[in-house]
């Protein structure tokens, strides 16, 4: 029997503005919040795996971080593949504690997105996802890029933009219950049609905001101290999967295929679960179109379906499937690489029944989802909730 | 590939207008094909497919004998996108401004400006601009009369 890799800490920060604060500032604060969840010190830490901070271009993060927060890893480094990124280090700490290379590794992430620099800076620095001779010198952006491929996915589904406006309006209602959310005004579909033109068919609320905050998992070769949490429930990462198959939105052969299905598949099998088995739902969702898109093609919505799934409450947190119910990057907020590793630390803490007053029905098989790039790079996870023997 | 495989060099008569330094060798035929008023793509010399964006080797079959080709200039539209909110001072002068990708006839896929009020699915033709020192491509529907 293969070895199982199990989630044994989460922390993070609020999201939206943390004036003053840097990278290391934010990141140390997750660290501190998971180390503590899991009961952990210092020593116990021997893996490290850091993201990117794009308001901190440092060559080597995470050795700078442990050095900032005292940590002296038997291995670390830093990971890059875009919005991926996190769900990436989960699996690679996954892999890491599985070949018996570590016993505790702290995977981290997090920067002053926001208020470290200003928005014109952070917007031309995501724009480079672009290609440098053919996309982006015609003054292509990252909501461009979405806007184009969410023209192209509308045309072939006959969806409308009133149904991608019901994702914003869905994360927005689930933000509100996270006291850490970035934006909590209420929102309707009319409002979200209404929203300043970005990048057609895309409006503001069609797009996540950008946010300063952190977050952190500890992934560990034992189930927990305690034999798990309070009540002894233990979550294993029962399966992971990628798939890169383009850099550039001009290199995506099909809208219809871009990927997410294929690294799906492959977590499924290690797991030896299907979509039927998922109760809880973490993906991302940097756009609407994102998250209508990563929904119907991994097959959690049949294509053209998932807002008519939403509408019928599906989604929503007293649902069949709950999704995002911390508020996704469209609400709860997205600062990077720690924007798409909020999702794992929210399913963890659905699947332990550690969610507060926005606890959902206990579920047991979470599925989180992320994407880098223009739907560039996947990764799936399969977090399972296992009681104690 | 190098620049052997690029087409022939400047004769009197051709337009010329602003180049861009290109980020790599790989793609310096495609932007040096704009000043020209050229739209280059690679096709493979083995498999014969044509490749979007610039590659060291084919994305059908993997072959690495890619040549240098100009395209007609006609394409289909694929996607499009209305950009409100430009992402640099020297695009805010343009916003609104209409990008799309085209499928040329050749067969690769091309991001560029258009014509405001372009639809997916309609005809167009590739025509050039200079903004902010480069040489851009603006499509613009193509004209049933002139067959």
């Amino acid at each position: 029997m293969t070895a199982t890799a199990w989630i044994t800490g989460v922390g993070g920060t609020a999201f939206g503005r943390h004036e003053g604060q840097g990278a290391l500032d934010l990141m140390a604060q997750a660290a501190r919040a998971a180390l503590d969840d899991a009961g952990l010190r210092r020593a116990d830490i021997d893996g490290v795996l850091c993201g990117y901070a794009t308001t901190l271009p440092h060559l080597m993060l995470s050795t700078l971080f442990c050095e900032r927060f005292a940590l002296d890893p038997a291995y670390a480094h830093s990971v890059q593949v875009g919005g991926a990124t996190g769900a990436a280090m989960l699996m690679l700490a996954r892999e890491l504690v599985r070949g018996g290379r570590c016993r505790h590794v702290l995977v981290v992430a997090g920067e002053n997105r926001l208020s470290g620099q200003s928005r014109d800076s952070a917007i031309q620095t995501l724009a480079q996802v672009g290609d440098p001779d053919y996309e982006v010198p015609n003054g292509a952006s990252v909501p461009a890029y979405y806007g184009l491929m969410a023209s192209r996915y509308l045309h072939e589904t006959g969806l409308a933009e009133a149904d991608l406006a019901e994702f914003a309006v869905l994360m927005r209602a689930n933000a509100r219950r996270h006291p850490g959310a970035h934006l909590s005004t209420p929102i309707t579909v009319a409002d979200v049609l209404a929203s300043k033109p970005i990048a057609a068919p895309l409006k503001l609320m069609d797009c996540c905001p950008i946010s300063d905050g952190a977050m952190a998992l500890v992934v560990s070769a034992t189930p927990g101290i305690d034999g798990g949490d309070g009540d002894g429930t233990r979550v294993a990462l029962a399966g992971a999967g990628q798939a890169h198959r383009h850099q550039h939105l001009s290199a995506m052969a099909d809208v219809m295929d871009c990927g997410a299905a294929v690294a799906a598949r492959r977590a499924f099998a290690e797991a030896g679960l299907g979509v039927a088995d998922i109760d809880h739902l973490g993906i991302y969702d940097s756009f609407t179109i994102t998250l209508t898109m990563l929904l119907e093609e991994i097959g959690f919505a049949p294509r053209g379906g998932a807002a008519a799934r939403a509408r019928a409450g599906d989604f929503s947190p007293d649902g069949a499937l709950p999704l995002n119910t911390h508020g996704g990057l469209l609400s709860f907020g997205h600062c990077g690489v720690a924007g798409g590793m909020a999702h794992a630390v929210e399913a963890v803490r659905q699947l332990t029944g550690r969610a507060g007053a926005r606890q959902v029905a206990r579920p047991r098989h979470a599925f989180v989802h992320a994407d880098g790039g223009v739907m560039s790079s996947h990764v799936s996870l399969i977090l399972s909730r296992e009681e104690a023997p | 590939m190098n620049a052997s495989s690029t087409p022939a060099a400047d004769t009197s008569g051709v337009p010329s207008t602003p180049a861009a330094t290109p980020s790599s060798a790989l793609a310096a035929p495609f932007v040096e094909g704009l000043a020209r008023h050229e739209l280059r793509f690679q096709r493979c010399g083995a498999c014969g497919a044509a490749q979007s964006l610039a590659r060291h080797a084919c994305t059908r079959c993997g072959g690495e004998a890619l040549a240098w080709e100009t395209a007609r200039g006609t394409a289909t539209l694929h996607a499009v996108t209305v950009v409100a909110r430009a992402p640099s001072d020297a695009f805010r002068a343009l916003a609104p401004y209409t990008l799309v990708l085209a499928q040329l006839d050749e067969g690769p896929r091309l991001m560029a400006h258009a014509d405001a009020g372009l639809r997916i699915g309609e005809r167009v033709t590739a025509g050039f601009f200079v903004h902010d020192g480069r040489t851009l491509v603006r499509f613009a529907r193509t004209d049933p009369a002139a067959g």
